[in-house]
């Protein structure tokens, strides 16, 4: 049985990559010969994973740079490059402009939308052993590191000298900073320091064939005609591969609390939003959302209740709030005066709500928020559409995508379990998860394009921070116009004229 | 001292402040202690011991008379104490110390004592086996031995007997659980899954500001908090060696063999 639906969801998923590209007739497949030069021009032997002789790793070496985490997206990669040093990086990509062989560049594999696994057996090229920090200087907060260091252990690396990274994200703990560039993630803090556009100050490229673009400065102005790094940030792997980064790091706050509000309604959202922007103004650091079910789900997976049931029920949504300041008795009297007003209000803006005691208490509140993405991958196989809509019409969008699914009959048939609504308010940015039992193209069929439909519908984005990878390279359309995508297409083929980059990714 | 019959019980929650434990410790440059100009929680076995109290009010309604909370500590120690209010005790009683005076448990159970009898009529008094920064351990013993009271430590659970006039309490020892009983008032120290903590809900938070907090200092107790340990330097352990990574079997062999733990 396992293995026939296995065979299935194969089945779903090479029409859907097959659609999306296909191997033509000059491109060619990694050969032992190829693995014999790769393993001459990398310093180390363990650096390449490969099945073909002579290396011969079994494939099972290879599982975990073919498929992604969700388990969603897979490819039949033969080999795997761990390059040490950017000329190693430039040496293998030499190589492969020559042979016109495929290339597939990797960070930590944490992606949403199966950006970073091959599709057929491209060349899989993995960061992970450019780990070293370059420099970090603890007056301006520049830090330069390579492009396969773990977003976490940056953190840990500055922190001794009260700084933080810029992003956050749940997956700090696996996910590396050039992935992040690449991808353009945003997360939990782009409220408070702004996109990756702005902190990122240099990159060091290598360049389709070969050469290595430095433009790693650590100037905070350098208004020295186009920027060309800012193509690179959100690319995606499909113009070159980052293997240095600069970023200004901001100093860490000396005071952080966070406050959970439990909401009778979510037309409460925006008025409790606009009361905390006035009230909290420049010590708010993150405003983020969860409707009920997904709250239900953080709790059925292992999280600790802040509230108990009978004081929440009725809650339609829940709101995160987090302070970050300088002094914690200014940030504390905000809170304050914020907190009575939202009590104090006439229309009982809340049903409930904490403010956290202690640190472990501020970890704990933030673990429910941040926790949703592996809780849902507990539930069931996930639909992540990662959108920007306007705040208003976030649960609207949500009630709209889980009455298609209810039409349908995939709930009543178990086909799809929970339709679920999380994100930033801050940003605009919904994350709509349809929950269903496993990955099936019905399930597919009635969510896209309806998905993306209602999206164009309220002038959103279809990906707000997840970037477009393989799972929307045929939904780009409903967020960027025909006029876009012809010069999006014109400036990958001024870097990558033959197409080795990335193959199938962000265009179609 | 204590009214008899007991009607009602009045529970006394010692609390401490302590560094909180998510906070990573280092020690300070001159070596006399750990830093402490870093994040502060109350002690996780004293959150336990609130939360108790406040469970047993749940339980017992209005047999439970009063929640009093009491904490010996610098000026910051107030925020301990909002923090048991808002989670649900009643008043609270702030015993002012300066910072660099740090109490030790004897200091700290005679100015419990001091508290008890000058408060009167307490029934049961509810704390952490143990704060989380010294790790001492011994302040409930000494409490009990001071006022010759009965000791339930490391309590797991706890009921009372419906006249109200003695309590049952499990503890967790080896191989097992012990049941006891002892009669009122006695002393009982707080283990690690007594209980799971509330988090103090808003309107709760803002009610406990309005609370009373009493005032008093060691001299008010005719108390002597001076120490009468001497710390003499504090270090931290040794720094553990990196290990190294081998690109083969080879290299981990030379490796071994340098080190002398394989034959050459």
């Amino acid at each position: 049985m396992l293995t026939i639906l296995r065979q299935n969801i194969w089945r779903v998923a090479k029409r859907d990559f097959s659609r999306a590209w296909a191997h033509t007739s000059s491109v060619h497949s990694v050969n032992e010969q190829d693995v014999e030069h790769f393993t001459k021009i990398l310093s180390s032997p363990s650096s390449v994973i490969s099945t073909l002789s002579p290396s011969f790793s079994s494939s099972s070496d290879l599982e975990n740079f073919n498929a992604d985490w969700m388990g969603k997206y897979k490819g039949h990669a033969t080999t795997v490059l761990k390059p040490r040093t950017t000329e190693e990086v430039s040496k293998i990509l030499k190589y492969c402009w020559e042979r016109q062989i495929h290339v597939v560049p990797q960070g930590g594999n944490t992606g949403l939308v199966g950006g970073s696994v091959p599709i057929q057996d491209e060349l899989v090229i993995s960061l992970s052993n450019l780990s070293k920090v370059r420099s970090f200087d603890p007056v301006s907060g520049i830090l330069v590191a390579d492009a396969g260091c773990v977003l976490e252990s940056l953190s840990e690396h500055i922190a001794p000298h009260g700084f933080i990274m810029p992003l956050d994200l749940g997956a700090k703990g696996s996910c590396q900073i050039g992935g992040n560039v690449a991808t353009n993630a945003g997360g939990l803090r782009l409220l408070r320091y702004g996109s990756l556009h702005g902190t990122v100050l240099g990159l060091e490229v290598v360049l389709p064939d070969g050469t290595v673009l430095d433009q790693l400065s650590t100037m905070r102005k350098d208004n020295t005609g186009y920027d060309l790094k800012q193509l690179f940030i959100g690319s995606e792997g499909t113009i070159g591969i980052i293997t240095g980064v600069s970023i200004l790091t901001p100093p860490a706050p000396k005071s952080t609390n966070n406050v959970v509000l439990a909401l009778p309604s979510f037309s409460n959202v925006i008025p409790v939003f606009k009361a905390t922007r006035q009230h909290l103004s420049e010590v708010l650091s993150a405003f983020e959302y969860f409707d009920r079910t997904a709250y239900d789900l953080a709790l059925k997976h292992g999280h600790a209740a802040p509230f108990p049931a009978e004081e929440v029920e009725g809650a339609e949504c829940y709101v995160l709030l987090e302070t970050s300041g300088g002094k914690k008795e200014h940030d504390d009297e905000k809170i304050n005066t914020l907190l009575e007003t939202i009590l104090s209000d006439e229309d009982s803006l809340i049903l409930t709500g904490t403010l956290s005691q202690s640190p472990s208490q501020f970890a704990s509140l933030w673990a429910i928020r941040e926790g949703l993405t592996e809780a849902v991958s507990k539930e069931g196989k996930a639909y992540k559409y990662d959108i920007s809509v306007p705040v208003s019409s976030f649960a609207e969008v949500v009630g709209t995508v889980r009455a298609r699914c209810e039409e349908k009959g995939l709930i009543s048939r178990g086909l799809v379990k929970h339709v679920i609504g999380y994100g930033h308010v801050g940003d605009g940015n919904l994350h709509l998860n349809v929950i269903a039992t496993e990955y099936n193209d019905e399930v597919a069929q009635t969510l896209e394009p309806f998905v993306y439909e209602v999206v164009a519908s309220h002038r959103g984005s279809i990906s707000a921070e997840h970037g477009i990878g393989v799972m929307k390279t045929h939904a780009l359309k409903y967020s960027k116009d025909a006029i876009s995508r012809q010069w999006m297409r014109k400036i990958k083929d001024l870097f990558d004229s033959k197409g080795i980059m990335n193959p199938g990714k962000v265009l179609e | 001292m204590r009214p008899s019959p007991i009607s009602q019980l009045r529970l006394l929650v010692p609390i401490k402040r302590c560094i909180d434990y998510a906070v990573k410790i280092r020690v300070n440059g001159s070596q006399t202690g750990v830093d402490t100009n870093v994040k502060h929680s109350m002690n996780p076995f004293d959150e336990i011991a609130v939360e108790e109290a406040i469970r047993l009010r749940e339980r017992l309604k209005d047999q439970v008379k009063s929640i009093k909370v009491v904490t010996i500590g610098p000026a910051k120690a107030v925020e301990t104490l909002r923090t048991a209010l808002a989670m649900g005790a009643d008043s609270a009683i702030h015993v002012e110390v300066p910072e660099t005076l740090v109490p030790e448990p004897i200091g700290v159970a005679k100015t419990l004592r001091a508290i008890i009898e000058q408060e009167g009529g307490v029934d049961m008094v509810i704390m952490g086996k143990q704060a989380i920064d010294d790790d001492a351990g011994q302040t409930g013993q000494m409490l009990a031995g001071l006022l010759s009271w009965p000791q339930a430590t490391f309590a797991s659970k706890i009921d009372v007997q419906a006249d109200l006039k003695s309590i049952e309490v499990t503890r967790e020892i080896d191989g097992g659980l012990e049941n006891m009983k002892c009669r009122l008032p006695a002393i009982i120290t707080t283990d690690l899954r007594l209980n799971e903590p509330r988090y103090a809900s808003l309107p709760n938070i803002m009610k406990a500001k309005k609370k009373p907090i009493q005032k008093l200092t060691p001299a008010d107790l005719k108390i002597d908090l001076a120490p009468r340990l001497e710390t003499l330097k504090v270090t931290e352990p040794p720094k553990r060696q990196g290990g190294g990574r081998v690109d083969n079997v080879v290299e981990l062999i030379e490796k071994l063999r340098v080190a002398g733990i394989v034959a050459s």
